[in-house]
């Protein structure tokens, strides 16, 4: 899986029309690691007075990256989803900054991916925010959902 | 008919955060209880195959709606900032628009914690639920006590 990412680079990312939207950039992918960068844009801030960006928008590209650096630890794709974040905001980013997340998948189980990131504005040891996450391998497999139909697509 | 101090306040919030405009998200008021509403858009998809919502701007519209619950009910003109949120995925947010509630579990003098609930069609199956600690940076008290759903209990 890992040699697919790096071939497809940023392309691969930007499949997700969040990430796509978002403008983010795929900086760096390793086994079970990846590194995202998501520009600064006047759209993004969270509060004019102080320019900073909102916390939604380093939520948004963590849990991406996270995402992410779960693909580069797997050795064939299999869908996955969010379980859980759990973010510490440590510092507000400087203004006008872009944000760059590295991420790290320290432990995969059978259904399970556990990763932890840092996201940062210019010096990755100051960083802004720190995650813990956790993934659902095989989220989508059929016939698990309960109420699941087969299109999934309610009656019109 | 006059604009209350509630709804002047979320007027205000919405006007200096340009990420709430960004994402298209609605707040509407009912008293000092506060609906928010993500209308669905294309660009918020994560997962294109399924097709599912970016997990991130489920957690990004919580802690907004975290916020703007709590702004409205504190005192003072500055931002509540987040120190950390705890984002749990229940269910998979589908390609149709997204409702969230929060309530203010208490209002300390500095810290306020505050849990909030995001749903589709049904509101008893929420798809999203997050767990909010913020910082409340200049002097704040609850406008309406008897909206929070934590209350002492007075002995007499």
């Amino acid at each position: 899986m890992l040699t697919i990412l790096q071939d497809m680079g940023s392309y691969a990312l930007r499949a997700s029309p969040q990430a796509k939207a978002l403008g983010f950039t795929l900086m760096a992918i390793a086994q079970g690691e990846a590194t995202v960068r998501c520009p600064y844009h006047p759209d993004l801030v969270g509060d004019v007075e102080t320019g900073v960006v909102a916390g939604g928008v380093v939520t948004t590209l963590l849990d991406h990256t996270c995402g992410h650096a779960v693909l580069a630890a797997l050795d064939t794709f299999r869908p996955i989803a969010t379980l859980d974040l759990r973010i510490d905001y440590l510092r507000a980013a400087e203004p006008g900054c872009d944000i760059t997340t590295h991420a790290q998948c320290y432990k995969l189980t059978r259904s399970v991916a556990f990763v932890r990131a840092i996201a940062f504005d210019r010096d990755r040891d100051d960083p802004v925010a720190t995650v813990q996450a956790t993934f659902m391998l095989d989220s989508s497999r059929p016939g698990r959902r309960k109420g699941a139909t087969n299109t999934g697509e309610a009656a019109a | 008919m006059t604009t209350s101090p509630a709804a002047q306040k979320l007027a205000d919030l919405i006007q200096r955060t340009p990420y709430i405009r960004r994402l298209g998200v609605r707040m509407d008021l009912a008293g000092d209880e506060m609906t928010a509403v993500l209308p669905y858009a294309e660009t918020l998809i994560g997962d294109p195959g399924l097709p599912a919502l970016h997990g991130g701007v489920l957690g990004a519209f919580l802690e907004l709606t975290a916020l703007a619950q709590l702004f409205i009910l504190t005192e003072g003109d500055h931002q509540p900032r987040p120190i950390g949120v705890t984002v749990e995925y229940l269910r998979s947010g589908r390609p149709v628009d997204t409702y969230a509630r929060a309530q203010i579990k208490r209002i300390g003098s500095r810290i306020a914690n505050v849990y909030a609930e995001a749903w589709q069609e049904t509101r008893a199956a929420p798809i999203t639920c997050l767990h909010g600690r913020f910082l409340l940076t200049s002097p704040t008290h609850p406008s309406q006590a008897s909206s929070s759903p934590v209350q002492t209990v007075s002995t007499t």
